[in-house]
């Protein structure tokens, strides 16, 4: 049989639903539910607004804890990777918070700083913030020499330079950073909301757990890896196609 | 506008790992007069970009002065480096565009890139572009901010030798219409006889000024090559060391 390659995709999806509808089946136990039976369950909550609210709260935390910390790493990174006296000072600091764990970051800020939003928010932005840097300081090191040179010589402005020389070279770093950012800081906000917030999804996944229910956890996860596959979609690659019409 | 006067006592690189201080150049002095085509000949190696980069005020490290007159505090620089160096992310009009103000008049560049055949290309993206073509857009970026002096180093070196001379035509039509004065490095002799009116003769590093030749061939006859080359051949018989040198 030839499957063309725009069903493939669709194939894997399918063949991996029926696997875990017959192991659920084979198995019959309430901490396997089928597919189906999640199905139903995220249906209802959605129809209930609790899983929308919930997923809501955490995407609100996700975009401002990760707008914060792709700012910052973008100036430091930038300033650490053109400048060699504050990258060699500053170094032994970044390695310090890249091996701090997630876990230690946040108890500590909700220790220092009560379980308060802000808290929560910082303990995310001190977790993503290190990989941040050091990707977009590799980016700043490696900038072409010659273009800058060309830059000096006409007289272009800073201004002129970081946008028009430097910012495009720095754009695979950043969306490298973006990337691996998304996936890392919103297991992190799980974990934050768990530990000190009372909404959001790391909290309902919390009760879910006491109360033994899999498929509302299962629904969850579905629900929250539906929506990082729609900002892949519809705005990573987008943007990733625009910046790089360019190329060859 | 004024002369352009060059005066570098002394240029030493650095040592870096197991190559020791490297003394680039050493007491030259150079005087380039207004619109004046100065051809700079020496062997492969021996400093010319970095006295190019120098006077573009790319390298500041050295011992000397740069003085360019009372209109500038700096001479302003059209460089036409070695590789073509435009922004890979901006069409070739952008790239042209960036150098201006942001008050430039559009004719100036349409002008431009009608001498240089460039035209339609203008919203093409560089990755697009043969390097015969790269190399004459970077020529309009440096025409188009109308500099004090023009620094060109080898910029036809890699092109076969029908498009470079395309371009080294191109080049001259150009020059002609807007005149400039030109500091132009090469080991290309027959190239230097083609376009300058004066060839300097450098030495190997640490790079000295050697002697200097006027071109006195008209510029209505540059393009008999029977001429340039009756006084290429002239100049090598009269200055033997010259072979040595390129």
């Amino acid at each position: 049989m030839k499957v063309s390659k725009n069903t493939l995709p669709a194939l894997s999806l399918l063949i991996f639903l029926a696997a875990w509808q017959a192991l659920a089946v084979y198995f019959g136990s309430n901490t396997l539910p089928t597919p189906v039976f999640v199905a139903k369950v995220f249906w209802q909550s959605c129809v209930a607004g609790e899983l929308p609210f919930h997923l809501g709260v955490t995407l609100l935390r996700l975009v401002v804890s990760f707008s914060i910390a792709m700012l910052l790493g973008c100036a430091i990174g930038i300033l650490l990777g053109r400048n060699k006296r504050l990258d060699v000072f500053f170094d032994n600091w970044l390695v310090i918070f890249l091996n701090v764990p997630a876990l230690v970051t946040i108890i500590l800020c909700y220790v220092w700083f009560g379980l308060v939003e802000s808290a929560a928010i910082l303990a995310v932005v001190i977790n993503k913030l290190p990989n941040v840097i050091v990707t977009i300081r590799e980016g700043a090191r490696a900038l072409d020499q010659d273009l800058l040179e060309m830059a000096k010589c006409y007289g272009f402005s800073k201004r002129k330079t970081l946008v028009h020389v430097i910012w495009p070279q720095l754009h695979p770093f950043v969306m490298g950073a973006t990337r691996s950012g998304l996936a890392l800081i919103w297991k992190i906000i799980l974990v934050v909301e768990l530990l000190g917030r009372s909404n959001g999804m790391g909290y309902q996944l919390h009760l879910f757990f006491q109360l033994f229910d899999v498929a509302s956890i299962l629904a969850y996860t579905i629900a929250f890896v539906a929506v990082i596959q729609l900002i892949e979609l519809v705005v990573l690659k987008p943007l990733d196609k625009r910046s790089l019409q360019w190329r060859r | 506008m004024t002369d352009i006067r060059v005066n570098i006592a002394s240029k030493f690189y650095p040592a870096v790992g197991r190559a020791g201080q490297h003394l680039a150049i050493s007491n030259l002095n150079l005087t380039l007069k207004v619109n004046e085509f100065v051809c700079l000949l020496g062997p492969s190696g021996c400093g010319k970009t970095t006295l190019l980069n120098i006077i573009a005020g790319l390298d500041n490290d050295f011992k000397g002065d740069i003085f360019s007159g009372q209109r500038h505090s700096v001479p302003k620089i059209g460089y036409i480096f070695q590789n073509p160096r435009l922004l890979p992310w901006r069409t070739v009009r952008e790239n042209i565009d960036l150098v201006l103000g942001d008050q430039h008049s559009p004719a100036v560049v349409d002008a431009l890139l009608e001498v240089m055949q460039l035209t339609q290309f203008q919203h093409v993206y560089p990755e697009r572009l043969s390097l015969g073509m790269s190399r004459r857009v970077a020529i309009i970026r440096a025409f188009a901010v109308d500099p004090d002096i023009l620094l060109m180093d080898e910029p036809f070196v890699s092109l076969d030798a029908p498009t470079a001379r395309q371009v080294r035509e191109l080049l001259l039509a150009l020059w002609s219409e807007r005149p400039h004065t030109v500091l132009f490095v090469t080991h290309d002799l027959r190239e230097a006889i083609a376009l300058a009116d004066r060839l300097v003769f450098l030495s190997a590093a640490p790079m000295s000024f050697i002697s200097e030749v006027k071109v006195p061939i008209d510029r209505t006859d540059r393009h008999n090559e029977g001429v340039r080359e009756e006084f290429r051949r002239q100049l090598l018989n009269d200055y033997p060391l010259i072979k040595t040198l390129l």
